[in-house]
């Protein structure tokens, strides 16, 4: 069963996008609605890491060694201007994309175990992951046209 | 002089107590017998109270309130009866100026304008319409806004167009079109004349809208009263005539409001049927508010749990209410996601489309209604959702061009971003309309770099030398109200017209004819080749304005400039159905949720995502009204050790904006002179602080010195009038956006002037700071020749401190 494996990626990814948020929230302070908003999701991801802990646990002993090697690394850092942003928001896009398919993927499973315990947390969570993916869609589609037509 | 009473001492007048139909007062201040009077109404605040100028000699010597009006029904406060004053200022703006060598000069209109359009060529040449930007006001006409927004939207295309509307009555638009679909009052001024229960949330009525308040005045004097109930941290005027008096810590809005919805749903005061057959999303809402018991609330805001319990009871039993809300919900955390909260209120009563019920999301300005319907701050004209292809068609079909032109690829940009765009420099053009961001927005420092980037071409349209128009490259003399004839809109949906009544000053012309100029000169066309500005005067821009909105909410198809000549304004829709206007809109609760109807797909409210038109198809709630539930969440910047104090700010009842107007009138002028702080008795008497004392007060933006009034506000919280800046003279850091944070709500984008954290220190006379706008002197007061002994006239009015 892979499910542990499945659960450390996923928590390895909130972990990297709440991360992210922090760094661009704080790269980014000139843009205010950035700082607050990326402060603000982050602190949604920072509880639903706290709730994975025990699921964490309660799979642990089914971990296989096999795909730790999903584990990588979208966001290499944060970078300046109005493209900057573009770029970093982006990225931010890919991560929280990636945890929402993630759950996704341990919703199915946790059907298929009947755990309604952590089908409950799933659902809970996907939707403020989707609520992530909204507003950084939104933001992005506000900053492209400007970052990559009027500036320079 | 003449004058029916003294505006200043007594500022809402003699009580005509009533119930039913607000009796005629006629308010009068002249300074010379008038030889006519022109039909106006007053631009000092957003009631637009109906006046007549009086002429003399080509001269405005006086004004009247006009009895007829359904708005005022004669009546005038101390601004319209004052601030008329301003138009005869000797230092108005007569002359075009523009920027050689550092310096302002006097130009000719030709040279002006034509450098405007150079600079508007070469720049759309080299980084598109994108790179240009248009920041105006909620002080112009219909006439010229929809002028304006054709300019932007069909002309050049650029998605950067906003007004200072944004600061005051953003959140209105946003609320209304989270809950109801689209922009557009579901209320009625003649509501307050029967109505049993008033809420004023975050709106200091008695100095915002001072007639607005005597009517309720004059109702709680009559028979039948209704009761109020106020939500407001301070201890106003408006406060002192509640029935209850709610006064939550700052920013806690959504907590108050949760906890009134909870309670009326617990007691069961709601209207099942009103919520089952009009409403979606009850489930939601009643399952966010569960946690907000009296208790709950009590910790978060500051209200004693009884009081909310006795609040909640008055309006659970009230047959008919009205709610009002102002800056204290717009300019607060979470400005929308609260004044949805009024609204759902409304909703789960089923108080609204009668008599007696309606919601008054109040505007800041007296025409900032328009703003908004003509599509000048962002929106589209007429309440045209950017978001659906269908209402880009056609308006395209109403314009005749093609639909790419007008840009909807993304949300239209609003103020605070337009501004972060100049100062990243992507965009290199912004043309600033009838406003002063450089003492209206947050955070001056930082507006007044971003105003004085050498890479920035910035044209200010005004009437007077300001702490922004002296920071112009080009410079254009406006003419203003009483000068020009166009029309605007209320709260209340009354559409007035304004007569020319003189002609303005030197070579000031009014902005419509300077916005006809500028497409003239760039040639705009249309499809076919024809000009795309088809008009050439007020009265063919308001018949163009008029197809625009035929068939739409806001409909004034029915109106004529002839029509609103003759006695009351009158109010949208205004058609073939309703030929005199509509007291009510929704009367029979369909509101504009539908896909093809609604202005908006609706936002996250704590975020600010859009929804997108799949994701609205899927759950489009055809004509029912939403319910929106939210959250509270604390404001981001809080008191702490280092600034310990609550700042808010707000407006004094003899002033409006940056006193551009207001601060000429001599009257009004000596009522107010200067910015003050407000600080509670109790944090008053710990740090030794007497009124009168020079306090510093600082924050992590910046800082003003300005001296202390004692009392009539909570503990830990001080207030300061937004109103003051440097034009008058040389003062010391004064403003309170010196002190405010640049940060926004995230749906309506207005920001928060309602919170900043600081602290306060004692300061002597001797130890004040020099003005941080001291340049204006150096830079431009020297440079106009011909002006320069009423400039110092001015100063002299304003006094040196
Ligand atoms: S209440 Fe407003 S519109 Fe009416 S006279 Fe006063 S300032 Fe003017």
């Amino acid at each position: 069963m892979f499910i542990a494996n499945y659960l450390g990626l996923l928590h390895g990814s909130e972990i990297h996008l709440r991360d992210s948020l922090k760094k661009v929230a704080e790269h980014h302070k000139n843009e205010p609605d950035i700082e607050y908003i990326c402060k603000m999701l982050a602190s949604w991801s920072e509880v639903h890491i706290q709730n994975l802990e025990r699921f964490l646990k309660q799979y642990e002993e089914h971990k296989e060694s096999e795909p730790d090697k999903l584990q990588h690394s979208l966001f290499q850092g944060t970078r300046k201007g109005g493209l900057g942003l573009l770029r970093d928001l982006h990225d931010l896009y890919l991560l929280a994309s990636e945890v929402e398919l993630s759950y996704m993927v341990i919703l199915q499973a946790s059907q298929a175990l009947r755990d309604k315990e952590l089908e409950n947390f799933c659902r809970d969570s996907v939707k403020e992951t989707e609520r992530q993916v909204n507003w950084l869609k939104t933001r992005i589609k506000q900053s492209a046209p400007q970052s990559l037509v009027a500036a320079g | 002089m003449q004058q029916t009473r003294d505006s200043i001492k007594d500022i809402w007048g003699e009580r005509t107590p009533y119930y039913g139909s607000w009796p005629e007062r006629v308010d009068e201040r002249t300074l010379e017998e008038p030889e006519r009077w022109v039909q106006s109404a007053c631009v000092l605040c957003s009631n637009d109270c109906a006046m007549d100028i009086g002429v003399k000699d080509g001269k405005i010597v006086g004004v009247r309130g006009r009895a007829v009006d359904r708005v005022n029904r004669g009546r005038l406060g101390p601004k319209g009866l004052h601030g008329w004053e301003a138009n005869n200022s000797p230092d108005r703006l007569k002359f075009p100026m523009v920027r050689k060598n550092g310096k302002l000069e006097r130009a000719t209109w030709n040279e002006a304008m034509d450098l405007i359009v150079r600079r508007s060529k070469e720049i759309v040449k080299s980084h598109t319409a994108s790179a240009i930007g248009f920041y105006t006001t909620g002080q112009l006409f219909i006439e010229e806004y929809y002028t304006l927004g054709v300019i932007g939207k069909a002309g050049l295309g650029t998605p950067h167009m906003d007004g200072n509307t944004r600061l005051c009555t953003a959140t209105a638009a946003a609320s209304l079109m989270e809950s109801f679909g689209s922009d557009g009052q579901p209320g009625s001024y003649t509501d307050l004349d029967t109505t049993e229960l008033i809420m004023l949330v975050g709106h200091n009525m008695s100095n915002t809208q001072t007639v607005l308040w005597a009517r309720i005045l004059d109702r709680l004097e009559g028979p039948n009263p209704p009761a109020i109930v106020v939500i407001d941290p301070r201890k106003t005027w408006t406060a002192d005539k509640a029935s209850v008096h709610l006064a939550p810590r700052v920013g806690t809005n959504v907590a108050v409001l949760n906890g009134l919805e909870h309670l009326l749903i617990e007691s069961g005061n709601i209207d099942t049927e009103f919520i089952e057959q009009h409403t979606t999303g009850f489930e939601a809402l009643k399952k966010a508010l569960s946690s907000y018991t009296p208790d709950a609330v009590e910790k978060i805001t500051g209200i004693p749990s009884g009081d909310l319990l006795r609040a909640a009871e008055l309006i659970g039993r009230a047959k008919s209410m009205v709610s009002t809300c102002l800056q204290g919900v717009y300019q607060s955390m979470q400005a929308t996601a609260s004044a949805c909260q009024v609204n759902n209120i409304h909703l789960l009563r089923g108080m609204l489309g009668r008599e007696g019920c309606g919601i008054l999301q109040m505007n800041g300005q007296p025409t900032a209604q328009n703003t908004r319907e003509t599509g000048c701050d962002g929106a589209l004209p007429a309440f045209r959702n950017w978001d659906n292809p269908d209402h880009i068609e056609e308006l395209a079909r109403i314009w005749n061009v093609d639909p790419v032109i007008i840009p909807h690829w993304s949300p239209p940009t609003h103020a605070m971003q337009i501004f972060r765009y100049c100062e990243q420099g992507s965009i290199k053009m912004l043309w600033v309309s009838a406003t002063n961001p450089a003492v209206s927005m947050p955070d001056l420092a930082r507006m007044r770099a971003i105003l004085d980037k050498h890479d920035l071409f910035l044209v200010v349209q005004d009437a007077f030398l300001t702490e922004t128009s002296h920071r112009a490259d080009v410079l254009l003399p406006a003419a203003i109200w009483g000068e020009k004839t166009g029309t605007f809109t209320n709260v209340d949906r009354t559409v007035h017209i304004s007569h020319k009544a003189v002609d303005p000053p030197g070579e000031a012309r009014p902005d419509l004819d300077i916005f006809l100029d500028y497409a003239r000169r760039m040639d705009f066309k249309d499809k076919d080749g024809q000009p795309l500005i088809k008009w050439g005067d007020p009265e063919g821009a308001f018949e163009a304005w008029k197809e625009c909105t035929k068939g739409k909410m806001c409909d004034y198809s029915g109106m004529t400039y002839e029509k609103l000549s003759q006695g009351s304004g009158i109010q949208w829709p205004c058609n073939e159905k309703f030929p005199d206007g509509a007291n009510h809109i929704y009367t029979d609760f369909v509101f504009n949720t539908s896909y093809e109807n609604c202005e908006t797909f609706g936002h996250d409210l704590d975020t600010g995502a859009v929804t997108s038109p799949q994701e609205y198809k899927a759950i489009d709630p055809k004509g029912k009204a939403w319910l929106r539930a939210a959250d509270y969440h604390p404001p981001h910047e809080v008191p702490d050790g280092e600034y310990p104090f609550w700042l808010t700010t707000g407006r004094v009842v003899y002033h409006f904006h940056t006193r551009t107007k207001t601060g000429r009138s001599r009257q009004l002028y000596d009522a107010a002179p200067d910015a003050f702080v407000q600080i509670p008795e109790a944090d008053a008497s710990r740090l030794g602080i007497k009124e009168g004392d020079w306090l510093e007060v600082t924050s992590r933006r910046g800082m003003v010195q300005v001296q202390a009034k004692i009392g009539r506000i909570e503990p830990g919280q001080l207030f300061i009038p937004f109103h003051y800046g440097y034009w008058d003279g040389d003062f010391r850091p004064r403003a309170a956006n010196e002190l405010t944070i640049t940060e926004w709500d995230p749906v309506s984008k207005q920001p928060h002037f309602k919170y900043a954290a600081v602290n306060i220190s004692k300061i002597s006379p001797q130890q004040l700071s020099e003005d941080p706008d001291k340049e204006k002197h150096r830079g431009v007061f020297q440079s106009i020749g011909s002006l320069i002994d009423t400039i110092s006239g001015a100063i002299l009015i304003g006094g040196k401190h």
